[in-house]
């Protein structure tokens, strides 16, 4: 196809049209998600006025290239689970899952949703233009799901679009267990709208390990009904350049969200952690902790924000976000932010940037232990009180052994 | 809560009946005809005297307005601001600068007396053992006040007295005549020409403000203070002050400033530049309180302001208080730049916003000199239906090792109506820096009230207590005087808003 | 002086004092006793007139006024102080600062002329000397950073200070080592007079070793069980609240 041809944009455009009337679900929906990224564009791709929402990080480097669907699927090892969705460059591969009750295709059922804009943001317009396959997972009322791996792999050449739909019906538990990794270059664009209801309770840890030359764009946006938690934990470890985008909304009484995450970046990396928490019901408690570790000439950046909405009276929220910068060349950005419009409130948000500190560190070596071994005690410190909330085993386990096999890659 | 609504109750029942300061004066004027356009710069320039070098200055400045476009970033909301229907130029008849009190017009000087700022000198003091021959005696917390006066500058206090250490305090038209090289080598350093819509307006008409040198090793020996007044319908004040500390000198400023009461909403669009150079200390305070529009939020000042100092020397200290009361619309982020090694930045801020009210001020701290410190705290109330934002940036780059930030921000929310936002940026390219921040918002806790009352507190008097225990972090950094003007200016902006 | 009569009340809708009857005389001091939850701390509440604590029925006069219809701060004018059971944190408020603003407030309600700040220093030094507390306790944020004595001590100067008439302290004994426990005691004694009486809330019989009541109350259940002379405390700390409460029901 000639389409291929075209770059950045252009070429995601060109393969929409390209796709054109063989797309599941709502066209209409798509026709605008088309015409708005057609305006949107590629954040920091083209010039002009940057919008604040992407004011430290730009998709430029994306402008100047192409990626097509598919090609031959990456080496990974997948986890040995019972539950377990395995996609490839995007696409479902029945092959490499197993049975999950509840479970479907959104190929085959495919739901937009209704908590995204695909009019404001670029990357949601992207997925909602291209989705071509997703999960669609619906766990009943009272049902505890256990634990259910959902794996990305990524092709190198390829851009994927995933859509998915994750509801909890009331007093329903899940651990959701969330993994992308893959090989070369290649754009992982998904989109997850998740929908707590009344005391269900989901666990949401991501881990995202994928090639260093991969593009990681990943936008979230959760509802949380009367009493219920949603419970989410973010390590970004792989990527060029990263975005995880979480937009929240405590919509119930007594709504409970946790949106905390770590960035261990190196070399060149890019990494945007950007939230967004809406008390949008009274009594709600919000709590965030994220960590950047950055070495090499790494950029983090740390965007959230706590909205609480009038009448989001007895709200509890706080937000902490921390950096430590490993090495002279990396940098920091921070813009921790609230929007207060209720007076029975208590929000506090604090953020952190520096480096080991020199006296612990003299401290660990005036006991004997090596220099490294030091930092690495430190940094495993620093990082503790992003993941200590991370309580299931299994998860924890995985997360702990990405970082210890991160700070090996270091030393 | 009954305590609640209660209070509530008797927020509404009381209109801002506390502005005190919203007399007008009649006094004729010379005034520009409306409407902005080289012809008005050039008849501003012609009024003032100023040589040509200055007149280029302001058209280069009108020429970058007029291709740049209104800023919109901030959290407030105004109708569209029509600068062709504001007088860029208003002055009282009578040739300014007056070579003593004795020929400024009574009735200004009467203005000035019933906003407590009494424009006297030897008056007070006469026949004081030791005192010079303005009146000035040592040690006696004497402040010496330039006066401007809708656009120009009506009368500078102890002149005299600053002279005889080398101290220039006088207006910034008379600077520009009489010290056109330090002038012309500072003016736009800090705050470039272009540097945003407001300032790039204030370049091109700025009418009067102070200007103020430290020379080399002087402790001015005591606090000058400008005092502003806007008086004339229609016009909007733009005031141009600029401050150089040479090494090793030490200044203490205070700006204070009213204007009367009117339906319609009046422009004011100032500029201040701070240059301290190795070891110079410069404390800048500012007690705003323009006309804030009436509990429906009709009229009021919009300040928009660009403030900004340049710590250029190793170990120089730029430290800016302010106590934000009035205004309807605040948009103003007093800045420094920290070039020098070890220099220091400090703000310190109270903001309180009540009926329809809107600020969004914060401060930007730029890192750039080895050792750099900043400190930041900052106190927001919000009540009745304002919105009150803290916005500020920590920057520091590569070059500034060792740099440290801390930063304070909280805010009180008085009653349901009002909002609270932060939006602090932090950007670190140095490892070595440390940057440390914190933000709270909280509500007057009901068993606070309760306890104050309990004692025999009256509840408004309880909130008064309060509010005051949450800014004393800020208010502390006053010159004594301020700080009890400030403390009583808190008490009337929160009058009935009690909660 | 004062006098209680049916008094019930409910915080959030639930009932907690449920018919409390007390008179107490001037120039009496009395203990009221009772396990957790009995509405000890509700009573002090109410008597001085925290909003979230409703009055359901019943009367309270003081001195002959109807107490229930005072503001709280109508209440302390008129010479009521309660001593909080956890004295409240007013951070940047000076606590010099603090208690001559309520000295000052009560003493204009009385029609007295105010005292500036150097009168009042020097009348707060030579109290704080006779507590033997600290200097430094007047230069600090109200109860801010203070240790759980400290703040009950706190307590205890401002009641000297103001000079009530009638004072209820709320378990001010609770937490305290002996000596501190003697100067509360030693507090309330000093102002012990005709024209002076308490109503002292206490888990513990070793404050009334010091403090000796002319009455003590024993409350639970929102309603007072049992009344009787110093005597009663005492066989409370003996026999505990258990047989007494089973008797009374």
């Amino acid at each position: 196809m000639n389409a291929i041809l075209e770059t950045g944009a252009a070429g995601f455009l060109a393969r929409y049209e390209a796709l054109l009337g063989r797309l599941p679900g709502d066209s209409t929906l798509r026709a605008a998600a088309a015409d708005a990224f057609r305006t949107l564009g590629l954040p920091g791709a083209t010039r002009g006025r940057r919008a604040e929402a992407w004011k430290y990080t730009t998709l430029q480097p994306l402008g100047g290239m192409s990626f097509g669907s598919s090609g031959p699927p990456p080496a990974i090892a997948l986890p040995n689970a019972a539950a377990r969705l395995v996609f490839a460059g995007g696409a479902f591969r029945a092959d490499l899952s197993t049975s999950v009750p509840g479970f479907a295709r959104f190929a085959d059922q495919p739901e937009f949703g209704e908590l995204s804009w695909p009019d404001r943001d670029p990357m949601v317009a992207l997925n909602t233009m291209l989705a071509e396959d997703g999960a669609v997972l619906t766990i009943p009322n009272d049902r505890d799901a256990g634990i259910v791996f959902l794996v990305h792999a990524g092709i190198d050449g390829t851009s994927a679009h995933p859509r998915h739909m994750i509801r909890l019906g009331r007093g329903a538990r899940l651990t959701l267990m969330e993994l992308f990794e893959g090989e070369g270059c290649y754009v992982h664009n998904p989109v997850s709208e998740i929908h707590v209801a009344d005391g269900a309770v989901l666990t949401h840890v991501r881990m995202q390990t994928e090639s260093t030359a991969a593009f990681h764009l990943a936008t979230i946006y959760a509802a949380i009904a009367e009493g219920g938690t949603y419970d989410s934990f973010t390590l970004n470890i792989g990527g060029r350049i990263t975005r995880t985008e979480v937009h929240t909304v405590l919509d119930g009484a007594g709504a409970v969200a946790h949106l905390n995450g770590a960035q261990l970046l190196t070399g060149s990396q890019h990494a945007d952690f950007t939230s967004v928490v809406r008390h949008a019901a009274p009594k709600g408690t919000s709590r965030q902790t994220v960590k950047n570790v950055l070495a090499g000439q790494s950029r983090g950046v740390f965007q959230g924000r706590i909205e609480v909405a009038r009448g989001a009276q007895g709200t509890d929220g706080y937000q902490m976000n921390r950096a430590l910068l490993l090495s002279p060349d990396a940098e920091i950005d921070t813009k921790p932010e609230l929007e207060i419009f209720a007076d029975d409130v208590k929000c506090s948000h604090g953020a952190t940037v520096g480096e080991l500190d020199p006296e612990q560190l003299f401290y660990l070596r005036s006991r004997g232990i090596p220099d490294s071994e030091a930092r690495a005690i430190l940094v495993r410190a620093f990082l503790a009180e992003a993941l200590d909330p991370v309580t299931n085993d299994t998860a924890r386990g995985l997360l702990e052994d990405a970082v210890a096999r991160w700070w090996e890659g270091q030393a | 809560m009954p305590a609640d609504s209660e209070t509530l109750d008797t927020v509404r029942s009381v209109t801002q009946s506390g502005y005190k300061w919203g007399f007008e004066t009649d006094i004729e004027m010379d005034v520009a005809p409306k409407g902005l356009s080289a012809d008005t710069i050039r008849l501003i320039s012609e009024r003032k005297q100023e040589p040509s070098w200055m007149l280029e200055w302001r058209l280069k400045a009108y020429q970058a307005w007029l291709a740049m476009e209104e800023p919109h970033w901030a959290r407030v909301e105004h109708a569209r601001i029509d600068y062709q229907d504001i007088h860029y130029y208003a002055a009282p008849k009578k040739k300014p600068g007056p070579k003593s009190l004795d020929e400024v017009d009574p009735e200004l000087l009467r203005t000035y007396e019933k906003l407590g700022i009494p424009l006297k000198e030897r008056a007070i003091l006469a026949g004081v053992e030791g005192a010079d021959q303005d009146g000035y005696v040592e040690g006696s917390g004497q402040i010496a006040v330039d006066a401007v006066f809708d656009s120009v500058s009506v009368a500078t206090t102890f002149r005299a007295t600053l002279s005889k250490v080398g101290v220039i305090f006088c207006p910034i038209s008379e600077a520009i005549r009489e010290y056109p090289d330090l002038v012309r080598q500072y003016i736009g350093s800090v705050v470039p020409v272009a540097d945003n819509f407001f300032a790039a307006l204030n370049s091109a008409v700025f009418t009067d403000g102070s200007f103020v040198f430290i020379p080399k090793g002087v402790r001015c020996p005591m606090e000058l203070s400008t005092y502003f007044r806007m008086n004339a319908r229609n016009t909007g004040q733009f005031e141009r002050t600029l401050i150089i500390a040479e090494a090793g000198a030490h200044v203490s400023y205070l700006e204070g400033c009213t204007a009367p009461q009117r339906d319609e909403n009046q422009l004011h669009a100032a500029v201040v530049e701070l240059v301290a150079m190795d070891d110079a200390t410069i404390k800048y305070s500012t007690v705003q309180n323009w006309y804030p529009g009436d509990a429906e939020g009709r009229g009021g000042i919009y300040n928009f302001v660009t403030k900004r100092g340049a710590c250029l020397g190793a170990r120089s200290k730029i430290s800016w208080t302010q106590v934000e009361t009035g205004s309807a619309i605040t948009w103003k982020y007093p800045s420094c730049v920290l070039l020098g090694e070890d220099s220091v930045g400090e703000f310190y801020s109270v903001a309180v916003t009540n009926n329809r009210q809107q600020a969004d001020t914060g401060t930007k701290m730029i890192h750039i000199g080895k050792g750099s410190r900043s400190t930041i705290i900052a106190k927001g109330i919000s009540a009745g239906r304002s919105n009150n934002t803290y916005r500020g940036l920590v920057k520091v780059l590569p070059s500034a090792a060792g740099a440290r930030n801390f930063t304070q921000c909280d805010s009180l929310l008085i009653g349901q109506e009002c909002g609270a936002h932060t939006v602090p940026y932090i950007e670190s390219r140095n490892r070595s820096a440390k940057i440390e921040h914190e933000a709270t918002t909280s509500k007057i806790a009901e068993d606070q009230l309760f306890y104050c009352r309990q004692r025999g507190l009256s509840e408004e008097d309880a909130v008064n207590l309060i509010v005051n225990g949450f800014c004393k972090d800020v208010l502390k950094e006053l010159p004594m005087e301020f700080a009890v003007e400030a403390q009583k200016l808190l008490a009337v902006s929160l009058e009935g808003s009690v909660g | 002086m004062l006098d209680i009569h049916g008094l019930t009340a409910s915080i959030g809708g639930k009932a907690i004092l449920k018919g409390i009857d007390l008179s107490v005389p001037a120039g009496e001091i009395h203990a009221i006793m009772g396990p957790n939850g009995s509405g000890k701390s509700t009573l002090g509440y109410v008597l001085a007139g925290r909003e979230d604590h409703s009055v359901t029925g019943g009367t309270v006069t003081f001195e002959g006024r109807d107490m229930l219809s005072m503001e709280p701060e109508a209440r302390a004018a008129a010479g009521l102080f309660l001593a909080f059971q956890a004295p409240i944190e007013l951070p940047g408020v000076n606590n010099a600062n603090f208690i001559r603003t309520a000295l000052n407030a009560v003493r204009r309600a009385h029609g007295e002329s105010e005292l500036d700040a150097v009168q009042f220093l020097k009348l707060a030094r030579a109290e704080l000397k006779r507590l033997a507390m600290p200097d430094d306790m007047l230069k600090r944020n109200v109860n801010v950073g203070f240790s759980g004595g400290e703040k009950k001590r706190n307590e205890v100067l401002q009641m000297t200070l103001l000079r009530p008439r009638f004072a209820v302290l709320d378990e001010t004994d609770s937490g305290l080592d002996i000596d501190a426990l003697k100067i509360v005691a030693d507090g309330v004694n000093a102002l012990r007079g005709p024209e002076f009486s308490a109503l002292v809330i206490t888990h513990h019989q070793r404050l009334l070793d010091h403090l000796v009541p002319n009455r003590v109350h024993v409350l639970a259940g929102g309603r007072i069980v049992r009344s009787g002379g110093p005597e009663l405390a005492k066989e409370l700390e003996k026999s505990g609240y258990g047989a007494m409460l089973a008797e009374a029901a």
